[in-house]
Parts: C-alpha cells; structure tokens; sequence
C-alpha cells in the first residue's frame, strides 16, 4: 500500500516546566488512514495530540523542541500561522464542548471567525457539515435551538460538524466517546470510518476495542514515549514489546 | 455487645445511649436548630430595619415628594434635587468604572502571565475593595479636585465613586470570566479564532449574566456612599438642579445624614428623612433587583 505522509514528527521534546512530558517522538502519520494513539492515563497521548494543533501554546510553562511538519512545513516555525494551522488541524474534545448557541450558530462559528458572512454560503456550510457529520436528520428542522438540548452523543456530533464546517484536512480526536453510552459511541465510530476516507484522523482512545475497530495505525505511548507503532492489526495480534502486550491485554493500565 | 460496638458511633456512650433512645442524632439537631436560629436572626435585624424605614417613611411619600425641589430651608418641599443628584452620580460612577473594570478583569484572566506578580496585582485590587470609603474621599479631594483642578463638582464626586467601585468591578468580572469552562476557550480556538474573537464572541457573552450583576451590585453600593462625596462635591443645600459636570450637587445619601444630624430643627424634619431614607434604600432594591432579575434572564437565555 502506497502511503502519503501527511504529519511528520521528528525528535519532538515537550515539557511542563521541568517535567518532560513528552520524550524523543518520532512518528510518520498518513493521510486517509485512522492513527491512534492508546496508553496509560498521564503518558503524553493527549499532551502529544495537543501538539499538533499547537493547543498547548495556551500554557504558560509549556516549552517544544523537535520538528513537526504537517504537509511538509514545520508548524513550529516563527513565520507559522497558528489560525491557519489550526483551520487546517481541527479538533474534537473529550467532553463534547458545544458553545452556548444555537446548534446554527455553533457549526457557524469557525466559518464566520474566518470572515465568511453571506447568509446563503453560511446555510449550505452548516447543512453540508451537518450530514457529513451524520446529524442533519435529527435537527434540521431545530436549527435555532439551543445545541445545550441535544444529547451527548448528538453534541459530540454537533462538534465533529463545528470542526467540519471549517474545512480542516487533519481531524484530531481526544478520546471522543468517552463520555457516551455504547449506541452514541457506535454511530461516532460509523462516522470516524466514514470521514477517513476524505480526512486524516488522529484518535486518542482508552478503548483498545475501539482503537481496535477504527483505527488503521497504532501507537503505544507509555511514560512520554512512543514505545511502539505499526499496523493496527499487527499490533494488537502480534506487539512487538512485552510490555504493549501487557497493556493491550489489560494487565495493567 | 460487639456487635453494639461495631456500630456505636464516634459519640461514644452518651450518643449511643441517646440513639438507643430513639434520639438519633441529637448533635446534628442542636446544630440545625442554631443555623436556623442564626438565619432567622438576620431576617430579623433585616424586617425591622425595613419596618421602622417603611412605617415612618411612607407617609411623606408622594409624587409631590419625590419630584419637587426642598423648600423652608429644607423642612417642606421635596428632594427632587438630591434624587437626581444621585441619578447623575451614580451614572457618572458607571461610565467611570464599568469599561475600565471589564477590561482589567478580561487582561488580568485572559491575558496576564499567571505569576507572582499578577498574583500581588489581584491581592491589591482585592485590598482596595477593603479600604474605608472615607480614603477615597480624601484621595478624591487630593486627586480629582486638586491636583486635576476639577473642583467639588458632579465630574470630581463620580470619578471619586468610580475609583470606589473598580476594584468591585474587577474582581465581579474576573470571577465570572473564570467561571467559564475553558473548553469555550479551547474549543473556538481549535477552530481557529484568534485568541480575541474566542474571547469576544464566546467567553465575553458567556461571563456577561456575571459580569452584570457585580456591576450593578458595586454601582448600587457607591450609590449609598456618603463619605467619598462629602469633600468632593455635594452640597448640602442648592436652590438649583445641577447644570452641568463642574456644578455641584445634592446627593440622597448626604441628605439623609444632614437631615437627620445637622438640620437646624430635626424633630420637624425627621420624616423627611425617613421618606429619604426609604426612596435610597427603594433606589439601591430596585437596581439589585435589576440585577437579579438580568441574571436569571441571561442564564435562561444560555441554556436554551
């Protein structure tokens, strides 16, 4: 299979002051392919994935060293443009975080911070990404209603459709359906099987089954570091390290 | 008997006699009985002091009262000029601390570097809240009307007041920027906002129901103030409504304390200053009543 490279991390080096969160990662992400990202709690996986979009920007003590290119420019370059980044990496949260709006105005939000105003272009955004997100069914007809009155499952949905709406090429996830019944979850896996065709996901999960169901590539992180990564399938049936076998065997966690 | 004993509880014997009593929890129905007691105590102090305002008050409340000028050396007439003394004051107070308050609060919890040094700018903005209100009125005197050369005026009582109610303001709106979940933040970010548009179209509106409130709250309590305007423009008595920002003024709250300690004939005024006393507390009511009533609004608003 001929793979394209879109994200490419090189010696990358995170710390929270003088904790090291993140050690020595080096990872090839493809485009079109779900890639996720499994391990214990505090190992560095959501730390890692906030790298990406450069959210962690937003802690004071936070400081980066190492390469990240996405499309082959380095985002952690001075001359980056972190909007623009950030239009390009959307992301997904654990808790779904609708904003206080109308479900309308929450898939509007990206498209119009980014200047765009004409009614009639905004209408076609909000129903494009709402089917993409497979949601347009349940609330077409409640557009102007408060997106607080949706349930979880639809308000993660909701939020996948927000970050549709801006036209992203890489979707980062952090453990989307954490907060979700098994049905939510199931038709948010439906639809993360369905967006990869177009986008490149990344999930952060601490469900091997679904990092097992979704993903194409995995990666182990265990203590900061990326301890291993390969081929989904080969991983969870044959794991190279003693220690990813424990792990993905629930041994410990 | 083990058994007993497994179950007896940190009271020891005389609790657990008591529970075999059919007492079961004895402490906690003391404790309940004191916090009511304690509750009903405020209420209390509250009805009556409304309740002597009100009884003694209302009679000279009128139309009449409220809208005409005070006369015969204030023992007839009205207080029109000391209510809309108050008006101006308290607008002036608005204008003077609400812009500058918000925008402290949003850099000091949006954009300040979170060490010591924001750590001390918050402990002194805090402190500020706690000094005696007769401070700032000499401070106003030797600021505003001094050295600014503003004179006992409108202009020099209200920035007085202002500087009174910031460090209120503040920390009202910084407590309720806080109280916005970061994933606001995070979430407009991510979709590529720049930091003041996340702040503007998704925090700011979401803070606002708080914001508000501790404005209205912080402008109602200057409003009652009488210290920082004695030195710095009220009047004590005007045969004129002020004309313009420099003019000086009648203000409800310096009525009421001239009215009932430094009339020439008290006992003839006193209900007088009973009816001004119960149009200010009426004023400040109603303006935290506002308040409220905003706040439940917005947050109904917010949910949907």
């Amino acid at each position: 299979m001929e793979t394209n490279i879109v994200i490419q991390v090189k010696k990358l080096d995170l710390y929270y002051g003088k904790f090291q969160a993140l050690k020595n990662i080096n990872m090839e992400i493809s485009g079109q392919e779900v890639t996720a990202l499994i391990g214990p709690s505090g190992c560095g996986k959501s730390t890692f994935l906030r790298t990406l979009n450069r959210l962690n920007d937003l802690i004071d003590s936070v400081q980066i060293e190492g390469d990240v290119s996405i499309d082959g420019n380095n985002i952690y370059d001075k001359s980056c443009d972190v909007v623009a980044l950030r239009k390009k990496v959307g992301m997904v949260f654990q808790k779904p975080n609708p904003f206080p709006k109308t479900i309308y105005d929450n898939v509007a939000y990206g498209p119009r911070v980014h200047g765009i105003k004409e009614r009639k272009k905004l209408d076609a955004i909000v129903e494009k990404s709402l089917r993409e997100a497979a949601l347009w069914e349940e609330v077409k007809d409640n557009l102007s209603r408060s997106a607080l009155r949706l349930s979880g499952g639809q308000q993660q949905r909701l939020c996948i459709a927000r970050v549709l709406a801006v036209g992203p090429d890489v979707v980062l996830m952090d453990e989307p359906t954490s907060a979700l019944d098994p049905i939510a979850t199931q038709k948010i896996e439906d639809l993360i099987r369905e967006l990869k065709e177009r986008f490149t996901i990344v999930i952060v999960t601490h469900n091997m089954q679904q990092a097992a169901r979704v993903s194409d590539s995995t990666a182990f992180f265990l203590n900061g570091e990326v301890l291993e990564m390969g081929e989904t399938e080969i991983m969870f049936t044959h794991p190279l390290d003693q220690r990813t076998e424990d792990y993905i065997t629930g041994k410990f966690g | 008997m083990t058994k007993n004993q497994l179950f007896s509880a940190p009271g020891g014997l005389a609790a657990d006699y008591l529970r075999r009593k059919g007492h079961p929890s004895l402490v906690e129905g003391v404790a309940f009985v004191l916090l009511r007691l304690s509750m009903l105590f405020v209420i209390a102090a509250i009805f009556f002091i409304f309740y002597d305002i009100f009884s003694k008050g209302v009679g000279v409340i009128s139309w009449e009262f409220i809208t005409a000028m005070p006369r015969r050396g204030m023992t007839e007439g009205g207080i029109w000029s000391a209510v809309l003394g108050t008006v101006y004051l308290t607008l002036i107070t608005a204008v003077a601390s609400v812009p500058i308050g918000v925008f402290a609060a949003i850099y000091l919890n949006e954009y300040a570097k979170k060490n010591t040094f924001t750590r001390i700018i918050r402990l002194s903005i805090r402190n500020l809240a706690g000094v005696p209100s007769i401070v700032y009125g000499l401070f106003g005197v030797a600021l505003f009307v001094r050295a600014l050369e503003l004179g006992t005026s409108l202009l020099s009582a209200g920035l007085t007041l202002g500087l009174l109610t910031l460090p209120v303001t503040v920390t009202a709106s910084e407590e309720a920027l806080k109280s916005v979940p970061d994933s606001f933040r995070e979430g407009a970010l991510a979709l590529g906002a720049t930091k003041w548009q996340a702040i503007r179209t998704n925090v700011i509106p979401s803070a606002l129901p708080g914001i508000i409130t501790g404005m209205i709250l912080g402008i109602s309590r200057a409003a009652g103030e009488t210290a920082p305007i004695l030195f710095t423009g009220a009047a004590f008595y005007l045969s004129s409504l002020p004309s313009s920002l420099s003019s000086r003024f009648m203000a409800l709250p310096y009525h009421l304390f001239i009215m009932s300690t430094q009339h020439h004939s008290i006992e003839k005024v006193r209900p007088i200053a009973y009816g001004t006393a119960l149009v200010l507390i009426g004023l400040v009511v109603t303006m935290n009543m506002s308040a409220i009533l905003l706040r439940t609004h917005y947050r109904k608003k917010m949910r949907g």
